[in-house]
């Protein structure tokens, strides 16, 4: 088990042909995961390492069967991509494109909100499921197969705190990068809903960061649903006001980001919170133990 | 024109003006020409600026009308919602996070269907909430919808009016707006970077900008430079941990390139306070031998003899490593995270 994507998994890559898009897809294939397809609109007909090309999803779903797409396509026609495998009706779009308008962003997640098809992202590292199948842009190697599923806003924060759980012999049965744009696919706690009823996963460790109250609403969850220990780190306990927040922003959302608050909340509601970047892999230890 | 009555605002990217001295209400146009020359070039320190504020270079000077009643009108993201919402307050012209805490029963929101967008009725509803009645309450509702076609037109994360008056003549007007701007949206929107007001930023972030790094100056002496924004702040907290103080958070963002490194470098070097540099990346797929090339030709570019620390993971680390402490630089490797802080930390203190 694990979630999301395992060894069976069949994907196709949205923006194959372009520069990262190309690179991220040998990356990939060489961890072992399936790539069937790819496609790129104007170059259908082509092979690419062998990897045949197509114009639309559609006709590289019908060939390959493939269900899962990881997106690279450029920033203008990123949403677009999000929503051609929506109607292509896979299960499962990982967007790991980064600067998309959010203007583009508000349509794209209202349509796919009423599709059968999940979102992980934009602006995200993708999602591995260790020694079975990566898709996306994080490093392979720091990762192994485990019992500890990691969720995480981050993108190489959420490599750090691998790298400590591994080194402290804790194995991760999935990594999901949800993403760091305002407006993203799956959330915290769609993953650990997933995590909650997937048998490998046996533990939690969550990764957050200052700003929006998503981690709030994600220990209230947890209080509430959650069968296996979590544990937690929030970045930017020292960092100055934010900066960009604009003013409106924060009282939709009731004052909250602050990163004091949010671990406040976390450890109200039964988190282990690691106090330190450093000691990541030792709170989900302590979570574990307990 | 005005009469001699009127409102003299300074133009900052900062809320909170008023209570500054940025926003005063004049009588004569002397007085007004008086009260302009002490604002210009003047440092203006808000709640919003930070203690060294931010300086006065742009003067709005607006007639002064009899004011019926205030309004604070506004269309922002909901990222919980992943929505646009409407906000609107029945008490404008004060800070709307005052008004949410102290009466929020004053405070309407509406979020918008992106399928249907903003229609009349919502519209009217709003309007007719806080209170407005008549023809000013239809041209409420035109402003309110005019305010979603330019919030999205404009790619706008914020379109704020506040204060919205009615005059005692029954005119609805805009007294002062704020808009930001998805910075994601610039590539159909070419006219933006020529609106900025450059003078309202620090130097640094400026320079920072062009190379697409994110660069925010703070207040220690540890030059720290960090691929990823969670990680950047992650690394802040660690320094404070072990006792530093961080002189800036730069992202040089997930995947690093040898370039953006080699400037970045550069940019952390400008700022004077720094006394030591913290580098690290955490490249995953980065190869670790190019990034510390990056790092040696812009120290070596710079002529930095200041102790760095650099923390590297990645493939290649190695080889990374052997060419940082053959490069003749004032240069320790960190092991982790925590290590990496405690010898920057240390180097400094024995420096």
């Amino acid at each position: 088990m694990a979630i999301l994507i395992d060894k069976n998994s069949k994907i196709l890559v949205q923006g194959i042909t372009g520069k990262s898009g190309l690179f991220h897809t040998q990356q990939c294939r060489e961890y072992g995961s399936q790539i069937v397809a790819g496609v790129t609109p104007g170059k259908g007909g082509i092979h690419v390492e062998g990897i045949p090309v197509f114009n639309t999803v559609a006709e590289a779903v019908h060939y390959t069967g493939a269900t899962i797409s990881m997106i690279f396509v450029p920033p203008p026609g990123a949403a677009d991509a999000i929503l051609e495998s929506c109607e292509a009706g896979l299960e499962l779009a990982v967007c790991i494109t980064e600067g998309i308008p959010v203007r583009d962003m508000v349509l794209a997640r209202a349509i796919q909100e009423q599709s059968k098809t999940l979102l992980v992202g934009p602006n995200c590292p993708g999602v591995i499921t260790p020694g079975q199948c990566k898709l996306g842009i994080m490093p392979g190697y720091i990762h192994t197969p485990g019992k500890v599923g990691v969720v995480s806003r981050s993108g190489t924060l959420t490599y750090e705190a691998v790298k400590q759980l591994t080194d402290m012999g804790l194995g991760q049965s999935t990594c999901v990068g949800i993403g760091g744009d305002p407006i993203i696919g799956m959330k915290y706690i769609d993953v650990l809903k997933m995590f909650n009823n997937d048998p490998q996963t046996e533990a939690v460790f969550m990764i957050g960061e200052i700003g929006g109250g998503a981690e709030e609403e994600a220990a209230e969850w947890i209080r509430d649903n959650m069968k296996k220990p979590v544990a937690a780190f929030i970045a930017g306990v020292t960092a100055p006001a934010g900066k960009r927040m604009g003013h409106a922003g924060a009282i939709i959302t009731g004052g909250k980001g602050k990163a004091e608050d949010k671990i406040r909340t976390l450890q109200e509601c039964g988190v282990v919170v690691s106090t330190s970047p450093t000691r990541m892999g030792e709170a989900m230890a302590q979570a574990l133990k307990k | 024109m005005m009469g001699g009555h009127c409102v003299v605002k300074a133009q900052i990217y900062a809320g909170g003006r008023g209570k500054a001295g940025g926003v005063k209400v004049v009588h004569h146009p002397e007085q007004a020409s008086n009260l302009a020359k002490e604002l210009f070039g003047k440092r203006l320190i808000t709640p919003q600026t930070g203690p060294e504020g931010l300086k006065v270079r742009r003067i709005l000077v607006e007639e002064a009308v009899e004011i019926a009643r205030e309004f604070y009108l506004s269309i922002t993201l909901d990222r919980e919602s992943s929505r646009y919402c409407l906000i609107a307050s029945a008490e404008g012209g004060v800070e709307i996070e005052e008004v949410a805490k102290k009466s929020p029963e004053k405070i309407h929101v509406l979020t918008i269907d992106p399928y249907t967008g903003l229609r009349t009725y919502q519209a009217r509803k709003i309007a007719l909430a806080l209170g407005l009645t008549g023809s000013v309450c239809e041209d409420c509702v035109e402003m309110m919808l005019n305010l979603y076609k330019c919030c999205l037109e404009k790619d706008c994360y914020l379109v704020e009016i506040n204060p919205l008056v009615v005059t005692r003549a029954g005119w609805l007007l805009a007294m002062d707006a704020k808009m930001s701007f998805d910075d994601n949206s610039v590539y159909r929107h070419r006219e933006y970077p020529d609106m900025v007001d450059y003078s309202q930023l620090d130097p640094l972030e400026i320079t920072a900008g062009k190379y697409d790094l994110a660069y925010i100056k703070l207040n220690g002496n540890i030059g720290c430079m960090v691929n990823g924004a969670g990680l950047a702040m992650a690394t802040l907290d660690v320094l404070k941990e072990f006792g530093g103080e961080p002189a800036n958070f730069l992202d040089v963002g997930g995947g690093a390139t040898r370039e953006k490194v080699a400037e970045a470098f550069k940019i952390i070097l400008q700022d004077g306070d720094v006394k030591a540099v913290f580098v690290n990346i955490f490249g995953g797929i980065m190869r670790c031998d190019i990034i510390a090339q990056g790092i040696i030709e812009a120290a070596s570019e710079v002529h930095c003899e200041l102790p760095i620390v650099v923390r590297m993971d990645g493939s290649k680390v190695e080889e990374g490593k052997k060419l940082l402490l053959e490069s003749g630089l004032n240069v320790q490797i960190g092991d982790n995270l925590g290590d990496g802080a405690q010898k920057i930390v240390k180097m400094l203190a024995e420096a």
